[in-house]
């Protein structure tokens, strides 16, 4: 996919941009410090499970952070970004004061730029493209930083653009799932005037948007907003709806949907299978996180409960298990710690999330792993037993294993712990599908150069496919499973 | 969707509400629960499929208020909404003709038994149900249960109605009597846990329908995991219905008290504003 080179080069040769290229040199570009992220104290953070941490730049640092990008010839950067976001593009409208424009350069091609540009790990995709990391050994251009700035500025100032979509072509599609693939798959179908439908299972549209990232790191209400603007572009949204069991495929087929976007995640927590792991006060994330994020356990006036624990420990060392144990901690934990089986550099999360955990007092017991989980009287945990790890030989995924180092057992004691060892593809809608494909993994088998299954109207993408994955990848699945459906839908229909 | 359109109460406690859901009341199999939630503020809970008209489009819930959850379900009037209700979820109950069949039911575990020995008389099976409560005025749905079994045997504890005794009592007699080739159990866990022992001595292959703790009701938490046969599985998805030979009830008994406290809290809170509400 990605966008076409002509297209990018025809529009770096733009006027406006030329004359910002001349305006100042390279070398003044080059001088100018990458501007860092304002923040809240982790004192004041650690209080409020709603206030967001990273309180975002400045009209006057996103515009001096823009001067940083060259608007180089051959954009690399756009190579790195999954959804192909036109990222000279935007950036240099923030530096010409455009900010609108800016924003809507983002929404040509990202359904969610609030929500990228809070949660993608930029350092490994735009940002380590980026010419200041390639050639000169510089930190990136902010390019994170600078499409959440453009797009808060965008809801913020209440004049949000509403892209502009196709004459309606009168075919009905559907996703399955309302996460980031099912979103951004929605977002470009409704644009190329296809009649998008959404249906989800829970009672809240977003996925792992709304039940799992927090609010102290995504704003639920920033979701939302996007949302609201999907909707104004004429995308439907039916919630409390599980596709193969509400109603059947068939049903829906019926109704005239024509294909079917599959995204409906990795959302089957693992757990170890150790003894002791279902005593009370043992929960994956996923539940943790619901509780707190769908259902605001930790508010008085809901009626979902939650249980608070003095000594917490989370199993694992990814985004999720970062934020379950600052989500804890913010619950009124004494002491949250992670328990991650490998070291910190092969931590799965981002460098940023570690880093905020650890100012905000979250301790890191790395290289241990739990062997078994101890119950008080009433069944619920009250200690640990734990092995230490060392690292051995690279496995497949390319990090090196972690071995148990025999005679090396303690003990810990805990009231509450999280377990945030991954997830597996949900089965609900393969067990619905007899004849639909799937790996010895549950995850849906694609060809990956059409998006679809094994049954030629239904497309698939996100973590449903990859098992658990990123926000910006099971978008860029979204995006591409959107251009695959619209040419297979050409094709049988014979419409242009 | 999702509109009361009628309500009543079997005794103080248990309430049946029938509700609009004409997409649930095609699809549901017996054995299939939905999740719904109450108000904004509701939490998500897990209530089996009674019965349903799929030419109405509606489907029956029946409650035992426990908590405040059930207190507010319990509350809505005909015309209200309920928030949210989605289904049918979990694995629809294993029906084809066996021979007979033993269905015991205790509590409001007797409503979502109803439609598993319906479709169970409707394969042509000889069905023999046992219904259990602790006192005359918490049995509940007998004369549909009667409808759909070629014998009935009413058990309370205090010896109000039908017979004094357990649930299990009237089950050795069945089983005692004559060959059962199958039996089926829903009620209180502890209930299951001994009837489940019964039908081991006896050899009789026994399905329990578990009512764990749920919250999202679709396989994403493990909140209602249990262990069958040593292998962690999850009710809402795997189940609700096992082994019932294989089922650690002492772990899932350990499991539903999970949120005792909190519980217990919530409730005295929507207690308290109820109070104030009315002064």
């Amino acid at each position: 996919m990605g966008l076409d080179s002509l297209y990018l080069k025809q529009e770096r040769e733009a006027e406006w941009r030329a004359e910002l290229r001349k305006q100042t040199k390279n070398k003044d570009r080059m001088l100018i410090e990458r501007v860092s992220m304002p923040e809240l104290e982790p004192e004041v953070r650690v209080n409020y499970q709603d206030r967001e941490v990273n309180s975002g730049l400045t009209r006057e640092m996103a515009m001096q952070e823009a001067v940083r990008c060259m608007d180089c010839a051959n954009p690399t950067c756009i190579e790195g970004c999954p959804v192909s976001i036109n990222i000279p593009k935007f950036i240099k409208n923030i530096e010409r004061g455009e900010i609108q424009q800016a924003a809507s350069v983002l929404k040509e091609t990202s359904a969610l730029p609030a929500v990228c540009g809070r949660v993608c790990p930029q350092e490994k995709q735009c940002e380590a493209q980026c010419f200041y990391v390639q050639k000169l050994n510089k930190p990136a251009v902010a390019i994170g930083h600078l499409e959440r700035f453009a797009a808060d500025f965008e809801r913020e100032s209440g004049e949000m653009s509403i892209p502009e979509t196709a004459k309606s072509n009168g075919i009905k599609v559907a996703t399955v799932g309302s996460g980031p693939a099912a979103l951004s798959f929605a977002g470009d179908m409704v644009k190329k005037g296809y009649d998008v439908t959404v249906f989800e299972a829970l009672h809240e549209i977003g996925g792992v948007l709304k039940y799992g990232i927090p609010e102290f790191r995504l704003p639920n209400k920033i979701v939302d907003k996007e949302l609201e603007n999907l909707q104004k572009m004429g995308v439907h949204f039916e919630t409390n709806f599980i596709v193969g069991r509400t109603a059947s495929f068939d049903d829906l087929k019926e109704q005239g949907f024509q294909a079917f976007f599959i995204g409906s995640g990795a959302g089957l927590p693992r757990f170890m299978s150790i003894p002791g792991e279902n005593y009370n006060g043992i929960l994956s994330s996923n539940e943790y996180l619901t509780r707190v994020n769908l259902m605001g356990a930790q508010y008085d006036e809901t009626d979902t409960p939650v249980l608070h624990g003095k000594r917490v420990a989370v199993i694992g060392g990814g985004n999720t298990a970062m934020d379950s144990v600052r989500t804890a901690l913010r619950l009124g934990a004494e002491k949250a710690m992670i328990v991650y089986r490998r070291s910190e550099e092969e931590m799965p999360a981002r460098i940023e999330e570690i880093k905020h955990a650890k100012e905000e007092g979250v301790e890191f017991h790395n290289l241990c792993n739990p062997l078994e989980y101890y119950g008080d009287e009433k069944g619920r945990v009250s200690g640990m037993k734990l092995i230490r790890m060392q690292l051995g030989e690279p496995d497949a995924s390319g990090r090196r294993r972690p071995v148990p180092m025999e005679g090396s057992e303690f003990e810990m004691e805990v009231d509450l712990v999280i377990v945030a060892v991954g997830v597996s593809p949900n089965p609900l809608v393969p067990s619905s599908l007899k004849e639909l494909k799937v790996t010895k993994w549950g995850t849906i088998v694609v060809d990956e150069t059409k998006m679809q299954s094994s049954i030629p109207e239904m497309f698939a993408g996100g973590d449903i496919v990859r098992g658990g994955a990123t926000v910006i990848l099971a978008m860029g699945d979204g995006r591409r499973a959107a251009e695959k459906m619209d040419h297979f839908l050409k094709e049988k229909y014979a419409v242009n | 969707m999702n509109k009361v359109v009628k309500k009543e109460f079997f005794s103080e406690k248990v309430v049946r509400l029938v509700v609009e859901a004409p997409l649930i009341a095609r699809s549901r199999k017996a054995g299939n629960f939905v999740i719904l939630r109450v108000g904004e503020k509701g939490e998500r809970i897990p209530l089996t499929i009674a019965s349903a008209d799929a030419e109405k489009g509606t489907i029956d819930l029946v409650a035992q208020v426990v908590g405040v959850s059930t207190s507010k379900l319990a509350d809505l009037e005909p015309g209200d909404y309920i928030t949210d209700l989605v289904g049918p979820l979990g694995k629809p109950t294993h029906i084809e003709n066996v021979g007979t069949i033993l269905a015991a039911g205790g509590g409001v575990g007797v409503a979502p038994l109803l439609p598993i020995v319906e479709a169970f008389k409707k394969a042509g099976n000889r069905v023999i149900t046992v219904l259990a409560a602790r006192s005359k005025d918490l049995i509940i749905l007998e004369d549909q249960m009667r409808q759909w079994s070629d014998e009935l045997i009413v058990m309370t504890d205090d010896g109000s109605h039908g017979r004094k005794g357990l649930v299990t009592a009237g089950m050795e007699e069945i089983l005692q009597r004559e060959e059962v080739n199958e039996c089926i159990v829903i009620g209180p866990a502890i209930m299951m846990k001994f009837a489940a022992l019964l039908t081991e001595k006896y050899n009789v292959p026994t399905q329990a329908s578990l009512n764990s703790i749920m919250v999202d009701g679709t396989g994403m938490c493990g909140a209602c995991r249990v262990s069958v046969g040593g292998k962690t599985r999850f009710t809402c998805v795997d189940g609700p219905e096992f082994d019932a030979h294989h089922i650690d009830f002492d772990e899932m008994l350990m499991r539903l008290g999970g949120y005792r406290e909190e519980e217990k809290e919530a409730l005295e809170r929507y207690h308290l504003q109820h109070k104030l509400v009315e002064e």
